[in-house]
């Protein structure tokens, strides 16, 4: 039940400067992540800081908190209601136990929070979302029930409409006599499909590296600390002058290990997560052309079975038979709900249409940006390496000249 | 250096191939002896095309070096067709040509003659100092080849050994002439090292490589002895760089005698047990040659005798017994002694840490390596699939990222293989250290025998003494004791000479000992200073090449930059 007139464009984090309190904006920050309850029913709770001159908000500054679970109920409403569009992925429920309070992952995590609303916050057509209003403003009592009334044992109504659709589905071609199953067979989309498929493998592949390479730096750095302190020693066992050429190289070693290790963390932060963000957003395309099957497959089925009972109530009609007004009812039913499922499934092409450009150009930037900082973390990295060893250089050739 | 792509896919072919020849430089110092560390495995995967006759790993099947064909806008494949990976180059010197890190952008204060002067320095890791500098010494092992021991009578089928080609080049003038090859086995080597021991007693002599019985078992034949060639190699290199043992006899003999070593084998030495049980007592009774053999520590198969005494003797050491006139007074050498064992505990100690590093740096270099891989696929693939030119800019992104990365990967794997040279000394110094102990032990040793034969002297003077007083009391004299303190007189001549020259060789191995020390610790305070200038010159290299790179990409992509600051 969305607006069909045109959403005005509202501006988000990062609004233009000009006439501030005139254009619409909507700002979202996930902050202040706070460990609650115990045991095992602890949890983390954020703040979410909700600033917009919007009409619909309660007021210009609005402050909720939120636990995960809440954005999960969110991604899942927005899912449901607006077929087509890539809804923007969250970070994946925690892995390991004992990692699911640290404080990499915690940050990590609220991070990706906040990138996750603040998209939905942009989008041409998501930000107007009833159910991103009682998000951002629905006290947490409210929010509760609303949480509570979709979780059940399946953990995401999606899934549950899923099977019930496939059986539906099943149940209709066996009545049909179809066996071959119902697919889009454009090129343009077959081609599409193939791509998203493909590069989910590619991505999954840079990021398992990424990550391997924010190891690499930590490793590297705790074994230039453990270098430097043996060097020490061993300087502590020579005399002069070798004995303090030794405790410079040890105490460089040590000084650039903490480097190593801050880069590590910028890795982690600035180009491992965008590139596992985007292998997130792959996989929530997929979500979307799973849907769009679906809706093409009620389509088509619901096609034939108008087309059928168009034919039935023909042939009643023609024998006079006196169970043409109910054919004709049920005929005027199943065609308002085919033409429902064509307008649907044409909807979600038509939003698919648009949220490709959206993707690719959204993508290109914010992978632009990654490896801009990548590149710059690193090489600071091997400039502030190169400083330091060169330092080193004149006091060593004074020790070789005694 | 970075011209346009597609001529440096040429150059950068001819830089990986030079790169992965370089390896096999037999003057690097690269060694796989000793100990069985991850080290030495890290640095034998660096260096694993050592041996001529293993081909080097074709380019084609270590996708980092694939030639960036991605680049060319063609569908070729990523294995690089072309390339010669068969024949084996004569490798040049890479790290003299092409490693020069005071090239780009450099801010060290002019010193280019510097920067060369280091590499000189790090790379032949010579000491400037001494005569060393003119004189020309150079050995090199290699054509390992089986022999068959000539049929014994007893044994059917006679066992086979190995044997290895000694090639010597020199201009001193004590080997008669400039270049000369004799073919050793490694039995030979233990008989040189075991002679040298005798010879120059408290000296610090390198050690020989191990037996490794097991080792041999466990390895490949190939890989047993081309390890054991690279340990010979290095041993004998020791030796030549050793100011007295370059000099020997021993070695001379060694590395020019044609034929069969001119050298009495250890096992012809122990075979004289027999006569172990006649030594010491002839040594006692005047034999010409007595006194010399008396300079020999007991070794065991022959001087059993000999053995017990000052095992005897030793033992009434610890236990506190009659302190005996000379004693380990010398306060120095006990804490020189305590010194050099806390040396050696910290070079181990920085040996292990530096097998870390190095293998860190691999590692990083690795990971970097196939991130920069990863890119190249996604960079083909969305190059491949475009529809839009969003696509298009960032598949451009991606290849600027990849080929740097790939890039980095390279100096990674350049800068570690320079590290472990430099680094290497450290475990250098372990094998000498070992030579350190060695020469304390023979002072020890020499100290004991001392000791013994005072103890010796002073029991045969005592018993003497009780003869005499016996005597005393038989009136006319005592025929027979009077003859008996006659030879107990002439044994305690005989001993006190060989007192004298036991003394004798006790001073000269405490000289010895301190000369090997003071010139140890000289040479180890330069090598130490060279091993770092080398290392940190390496790492700053290596570092400036890195940012360089990906200052590049920072710079290319600067249009993405969100930063205030």
């Amino acid at each position: 039940m969305e607006s069909t007139e045109q959403p005005r464009s509202i501006s988000g984090s990062m609004q233009s400067p000009r006439s501030p309190s005139l254009q619409p904006y909507l700002s979202v920050s996930v902050t202040d992540p706070v460990k609650l309850g115990n045991g095992v029913q602890a949890y983390i709770s954020y703040r979410v800081i909700t600033k917009t001159n919007l009409p619909e908000y309660q007021g210009p500054e609005k402050i909720v908190i939120r636990r995960y679970s809440d954005f999960v109920w969110l991604r899942d409403r927005l899912f449901e209601k607006y077929k087509g569009i890539f809804i923007p992925p969250l970070p994946e429920k925690s892995a390991v136990e004992k990692f699911r309070f640290s404080a990499e992952f915690i940050e990590m995590r609220r991070a990706a929070l906040d990138i996750f609303v603040n998209r939905i916050a942009l989008h041409p057509e998501l930000q107007h979302s009833e159910d991103l209003r009682t998000f951002l403003q629905a006290d947490e009592e409210t929010m509760d029930r609303f949480r509570f009334q979709e979780t059940g044992i399946f953990k995401k109504p999606a899934d549950l409409m899923q099977m019930f659709r496939d059986v539906q589905s099943k149940v209709s071609d066996a009545v049909l006599g179809k066996e071959k199953p119902v697919e889009e067979t454009t090129a343009a989309y077959e081609k599409l499909k193939h791509y998203i498929f493909e590069l989910e493998n590619h991505l999954a592949e840079a990021q398992k590296h990424a990550y391997r390479l924010v190891k690499r730096h930590r490793e590297l750095g705790q074994s230039l600390l453990d270098f430097g302190k043996a060097v020490k020693l061993l300087g502590a066992c020579e005399g002069e002058p070798t004995g303090k050429a030794f405790s410079d190289l040890g105490t460089k070693s040590e000084l650039l290990s903490i480097k190593l290790q801050k880069e590590a963390q910028q890795v982690l932060m600035n180009f491992e997560e965008p590139l596992k963000d985007y292998v997130r957003y792959v996989q929530s395309i997929k979500a979307t052309i799973a849907e769009r099957g679906t809706a093409f497959k009620q389509h088509c089925e619901l096609a034939e079975t108008t087309k059928l009972k168009e034919i039935n109530l023909d042939k009643l009609m023609l024998t006079r038979s006196d169970k043409v007004g109910e054919a004709e009812i049920e005929y005027r039913e199943i065609k308002a709900e085919s033409e429902e499922a064509t307008r649907r499934f044409e909807r979600i092409v038509t939003r698919m249409e648009e949220e490709i450009v959206r993707f690719q150009e959204q993508k290109t930037e914010e992978m632009g940006v990654a490896f801009h900082q990548f590149a710059k973390g690193q090489a600071r990295l091997a400039c502030s390496i190169a400083d330091a060893w060169k330092s080193l250089l004149p006091k060593l050739e004074a020790s070789s000249a005694v | 250096m970075m011209g346009s792509e597609n001529d440096q896919e040429e150059s950068k072919e001819k830089m990986e191939s030079l790169f992965l020849r370089e390896e096999s430089d037999p003057l690097t110092r690269s060694d796989k002896s000793n100990s069985n560390s991850t080290y030495r495995s890290a640095m034998s995967t660096l260096s694993d095309s050592r041996h001529p006759s293993i081909v080097v790993t074709p380019a084609d099947s270590d996708p980092l070096f694939a030639p960036p064909s991605y680049f060319n806008e063609s569908r070729s494949k990523p294995n690089g067709g072309n390339r010669d990976s068969s024949s084996y180059l004569e490798p040049p010197s890479y790290a003299d040509v092409i490693f020069s890190p005071f090239d780009d952008n450099s801010e060290i204060n002019g010193s280019d003659d510097g920067g060369s002067r280091h590499i000189q320095s790090s790379d032949s890791l010579s000491r400037s100092p001494s005569s060393l500098s003119s004189d020309y010494f150079k050995i090199t092992v290699s054509s390992p080849q089986k022999e068959q021991e000539s049929t014994n009578s007893m044994i059917p089928g006679g066992t086979t050994y190995v044997t290895y080609q000694i090639t010597t080049r020199t201009n001193l003038s004590e080997y008669g002439g400039s270049e000369f090859s004799v073919r050793r086995r490694f039995r030979d080597v233990v008989t040189l090292a075991d002679r040298l021991a005798e010879s120059y007693r408290g000296f610090c002599i390198p050690p020989r490589p191990d037996k490794s019985v097991v080792e041999s078992q466990v390895m490949q034949k190939q890989e047993f002895v081309e390890q054991r060639r690279v340990a010979l190699e290095k041993y004998l290199r020791r030796l030549a760089s050793h100011p007295v043992i370059r000099n020997s006899d021993e070695l001379k003999v060694f590395l020019q005698a044609q034929g069969k070593l001119p050298l009495a084998t250890s096992t012809d030495v122990a075979s004289r047990m027999l006569d172990g049980a006649v030594k010491l007592p002839k040594q006692l009774f005047s034999e010409a040659s007595s006194s010399v053999e008396v300079v020999q520590p007991a070794r065991g198969g022959r001087d059993f005798l000999r053995l017990f005494k000052e095992l005897r003797q030793s033992v009434s050491n610890d236990w506190g017994g009659p302190k005996p006139a000379v004693v380990e007074e010398d306060k120095e050498f006990l804490e020189k002694k305590e010194k050099m064992y806390d040396l050696e505990q910290q070079i181990i100690n920085a040996s292990q840490q530096a097998e870390s590093l190095v293998k860190a740096q691999q590692d990083m270099g690795e990971t970097m390596g196939e991130l920069g891989l990863a890119f190249i696929k996604l960079t083909k693939f969305e190059n491949e699939e475009a529809v839009f030119n969003s696509q298009r800019a960032r598949a451009n992104d991606m290849k600027n990222l990849a080929t740097s990365a790939v890039k980095a990967s390279r100096f990674y794997r350049e800068l570690n293989s320079q590290t472990v040279k430099h680094l290497d000394t450290l475990h250098d110094y372990l094998g000498l250290m070992m030579a350190v102990q060695g020469a304390f032990a023979d002072r020890s040793s020499a100290l004991l025998t001392v000791q013994t034969l005072l103890s010796e002297i002073s029991s045969l003077e005592g018993r003497a003494e009780k003869l005499e007083a016996a005597s005393l009391k038989v009136f006319g004299g005592d025929k027979s004791r009077i003859k008996k303190i006659e030879e107990l007189k002439e044994t305690i001549k005989v001993t006190e000479d060989s007192k004298n020259v036991a003394i004798r060789e006790y001073e000269q191995i405490k000289e010895n000992n301190w000369c090997e020390v003071e010139r140890l610790d000289r040479e180890r305070r330069a090598d130490f200073l060279n091993m770092m200038k080398g290392f940190v010159v390496n790492q700053v290299g290596y570092a400036e090449k890195i940012a360089n790179v990906w200052t590049k990409v920072a710079e290319d992509t600067s249009q993405y930059n969100r930063e205030s600051s």
